[in-house]
């Protein structure tokens, strides 16, 4: 089962990945790709290694067999801040800001590296600020102060402040109202129409679907089946397969 | 039984004078412990090696000041090489052995001290000499130099983490360590920086002790155990925690010994610290959180 | 235990055991004497693993047990005219189990580092209590009491020589290893093991586990103050020195050294490090300690479970 080709040239490739928690083997030799500025579904059920696998990217996780390439460059194990140095940012699923710091000392998290002149910061920041008006408003306050909604567009925020190749996005309009997940649903499109790449979990099919270029079905910590995402819709029987209960 | 009132006015003093040294040596410990999750046992070794870095410098160029920066600047750089050579090994390893380690590590450090200094305590001088009238007493103005110096370098410290960029990437680091390298703070050298920045106060408040007391080999042992105290009575990581402990504490110290000696008196410091345990075990100063 | 480990086991104490009992024989005294150190400061050792490798509670605070079982010793020497053997070790392991019953009382309220801390400031509570109260214990000097002699006092009493003491404090350790290797590998012993693994497992499954930790101090502080009264014993002299945190935090160094859940690696590893001062003391002289320390944070680093730790699964069969 030969993968469709992305119709762009791979940025990130995953190679037979085998990742572990401790002693628990949660990756089987997973194997997908994603190419630059192209919006990739990853979807299956709780449990699968959906998320285990966004982190065995950005090197959260220890991986044994496998590889992970970035630009063409083999990156498995390289350390988690150089990765996100060299453009790979992850927007966790628990959103994970930093409580105590206020929300322009989260975004400064993701400014204050090298080679950024202090103009470059301000247009950075002044773009987030005019897509995000409510961190604008807010952005003194610490970031434990938010909403869950505010929080995943802060988490989100942070990452762009990193000017990633690719976003690797867990779950993000987990527990958000309609309102909110449709404004990620445009985050998403910004993204894309910036160049960035994006790795998407969601449990929301029919966002996944509409969002993305292609799809990853995954079970038992191995990607099962991919398609073009035009190609299906929420009653295609692959969907049942993967994702019903 | 009359209270001595003016002894405690000066005891107050003395108590705050003292109380300070401490928050500075307990300041870099709870950094450590916060940032690091290790118990370094070996901080009381630091501050001792700042003061023999203090009784040297001073001894070939006269001046306090150049043998404050100078002590501070050599413990903070060993800090760093200690922490790189037998810290960064123990990353993700049982708790116990960074405790081994830097046990380990105090142990050499004093006997390294014995045998180039030798068993016989040396002296600071005091940076300035003069005298204010308190009450009764002549008490010495370096006494108070000490006390604002100490507040000085806490206060600095505290200023440069609120704003500096590297203050962001420790207070990141601290709260959540793995996001912080999700944004590219190469957190390892993070860790590094901070047991140097906390062996730097340690080394800062040997040289600032050295005038109060002889310097001696011994000298850390004393003070890692208060320390502690001061660092568990504060809550682990709460730096404002701790300097409040750390004044606490010596007052309550100070106070004691107007009555029995001062040997004894460190008894307060561990009914303290049982206390707080059994009753408030976050730390005394540290509100409950719900 | 299968047969054929049951007999490697018996053959191999039978025969490290024949060895030690020849050895005072065979030695020079001074060697001699060192090893019946040796075997105390194992035996210290082996009741602080109970606590550290069995119910994974990290203890500074043996050098309290240790000392206060000296000190208790001391009392029944000094107080109790004829000097009566049985009464010495009688008020030596009253005084440790008293501190060990308060110890077990925090143990219960405290975790992880806080108990470990704690535990450090009991040492130094007694260590500062004993320097300054003087009149009673002696202060700085300590105090010096002669050695009882072995047997029913008023009935028949033969006077210990260094090879009879040897033999004592063998049996005396050798005895503790076997009892406590009983419990270790009882259902007692079982449920602390798991304590070590997972608290809140073992919690969860039903288990009491303060009871157990409580019970744990107690047996830890029992045969900490034991082998103080063999000191006590066998040197004739008690010192605040001995309550110092240091002793316990040397203690621990055997521990690691030798292989902590092992009952027998803490005392291989006191042997090891009491060697390897007296050997490097003669070359290093005064700064021997140097060395030690390093080849010790070398230890933590590259050997971490410690000299005896390969052999752990199989002597805890």
């Amino acid at each position: 089962m030969s993968p469709p080709e992305p119709f762009v040239e791979p940025l990130v490739e995953v190679e037979n990945l085998h990742a572990y928690y401790g002693k628990s083997h949660i990756l089987h030799g997973v194997s997908l790709s994603v190419g630059k500025g192209e919006v990739v579904g990853l979807l299956g059920r709780n449990g699968v290694g959906k998320s285990t696998t966004l982190k065995s990217i950005i090197g959260l996780v220890a991986t044994r067999q496998g590889r992970v390439l970035f630009g063409g460059r083999v990156v498995t194990g390289m350390p988690t801040h150089k990765l996100a140095r060299i453009g790979i940012a992850y927007v966790p699923e628990d959103r994970r800001i930093f409580r105590l710091l206020t929300i322009t000392e989260n975004l400064r998290t993701g400014l204050d590296r090298n080679g950024v002149s202090e103009s470059r910061r301000r247009q950075l920041l002044d773009r987030v600020y005019t897509y995000f008006p409510v961190l604008a408003e807010r952005r003194n306050q610490p970031g434990g102060t938010l909403s869950g909604g505010e929080q995943q567009m802060l988490a989100i925020a942070r990452a762009m402040m990193l000017e990633p190749k690719i976003i690797l996005l867990d779950e993000p309009t987990e527990g958000l109202m309609p309102r909110m997940v449709s404004q990620i649903r445009q985050i998403i499109d910004v993204l894309h129409r910036d160049g960035v790449a994006i790795l998407l979990v969601e449990q929301n099919v029919p966002l996944t679907l509409e969002a993305s270029h292609r799809v990853y079905f995954m079970e038992k910590g191995e990607v099962r089946h991919h398609a073009v995402a035009s190609e299906l819709d929420v009653n295609n029987p692959v969907i049942h397969q993967f994702l019903g209960v | 039984m009359t209270i001595p009132w003016d002894l405690i006015a000066i005891q107050t003093v003395n108590g705050i004078v003292t109380g300070m040294i401490l928050a500075l040596v307990a300041s870099g410990l709870t950094l450590i412990f916060g940032i690091l999750d290790v118990v370094n046992f070996a901080h009381g070794e630091l501050f001792m090696l700042g003061a023999y870095i203090g009784v040297l410098v001073l001894a070939t160029t006269g001046s306090f000041s150049l043998a404050l920066v100078a002590a501070t600047i050599i413990v903070a750089l060993l800090g760093a090489a200690l922490q790189i050579v037998t810290l960064r090994p123990l990353v993700g390893r049982d708790p116990l052995t960074t405790i081994l380690a830097t046990f380990g590590i105090s142990l050499v450090l004093q006997n390294y001290a014995l045998w180039q200094f030798g068993p016989v305590a040396r002296k600071i001088q005091e940076p300035i000499t003069g005298h204010f009238t308190l009450f009764y007493l002549d008490y010495p103005w370096y006494r108070v130099m000490i006390a604002l110096l100490s507040a000085a370098i806490i206060g600095g410290f505290w200023l440069f983490l609120k704003y500096g960029k590297y203050g962001i990437w420790i207070r990141a680091t601290t709260q959540d360590r793995v996001m912080a390298e999700a944004m590219g703070i190469p957190v390892p050298w993070v860790h590094t920086a901070v047991f140097a920045i906390g062996a730097g106060m340690a080394a800062a408040s040997g040289v600032l002790f050295g005038p109060l007391a002889g310097v001696d080999h011994a000298m850390g042992l004393a003070w890692v155990l208060k320390a502690f105290i001061v660092v568990v009575v504060g809550g682990m990581g709460n730096l404002g925690g701790s300097i409040a402990a750390a004044i606490f504490i010596s007052l309550l110290e100070a106070y004691a010994s107007i009555w029995v000696s001062p040997s004894q008196a460190v008894i307060v410091s561990f009914v303290v610290l049982i206390l707080t345990l059994l009753f408030r075990p976050t730390g005394l100063f540290v509100p409950i959180s719900k | 235990m299968t047969r054929h480990h049951s007999t490697v086991f018996w053959s191999g104490f039978a025969l490290i055991l024949a060895l030690l009992i020849a050895a005072p024989l065979i030695l020079p005294p001074f060697w001699g004497r060192f090893l019946t150190e040796i075997l105390i400061w194992g035996l210290l050792a082996m009741s602080s693993d109970i606590l550290i490798g069995y119910t994974g509670m990290v203890s500074f605070g043996h050098s309290a047990f240790f000392g206060l079982g000296i000190y208790g010793t001391a009392a029944a020497l000094l107080l109790v005219d004829p000097p009566n053997l049985f009464l010495a070790i009688l008020f030596g392991l009253v005084a440790s189990g008293l501190v060990a019953a308060v110890v077990a009382y925090f143990s219960t309220r405290l975790q992880d580092i806080y108990f470990a801390i704690t535990t450090l400031i009991f040492s130094q509570i007694f260590y500062v209590v004993i320097f300054t109260w003087t009149s009673v214990t002696g202060g700085e000097n300590g105090l010096a009491f002669t050695r009882p002699g072995l047997g029913i006092p008023g009935l028949y009493v033969v006077r210990f020589t260094p090879e009879m003491m040897h033999w004592f404090v063998l049996a005396v350790v050798a005895g503790s290893y076997l009892l406590l290797r009983r419990i270790t590998q009882s259902p007692f012993g079982t449920v602390l093991q798991s304590i070590r693994e997972n608290e809140a497992r073992t919690r969860a499954i039903g288990y009491h586990v303060e009871h157990y930790k409580v019970v744990s101090v107690m047996i830890s502080g029992l045969f900490a103050g034991l082998a103080g009264v063999l000191y006590a014993l066998q040197n004739q002299f008690a010192a605040p020195d001995f309550v110092f945190f240091l002793v316990s935090g040397e203690t621990v160094i055997f521990n690691v050294m030798g292989g902590i859940g092992t009952l027998v690696g803490p005392i291989v590893g006191a042997g090891f490090v009491l060697l390897l001062r007296e050997a490097l003391s003669r070359f290093f002289t005064e700064y021997y300690l140097i060395p030690v320390g390093i080849i010790f944070i070398a230890m933590v680093i590259f050997l971490p479970q410690g000299l005896l730790g390969f052999m752990r699964r199989w002597l805890n069969r």
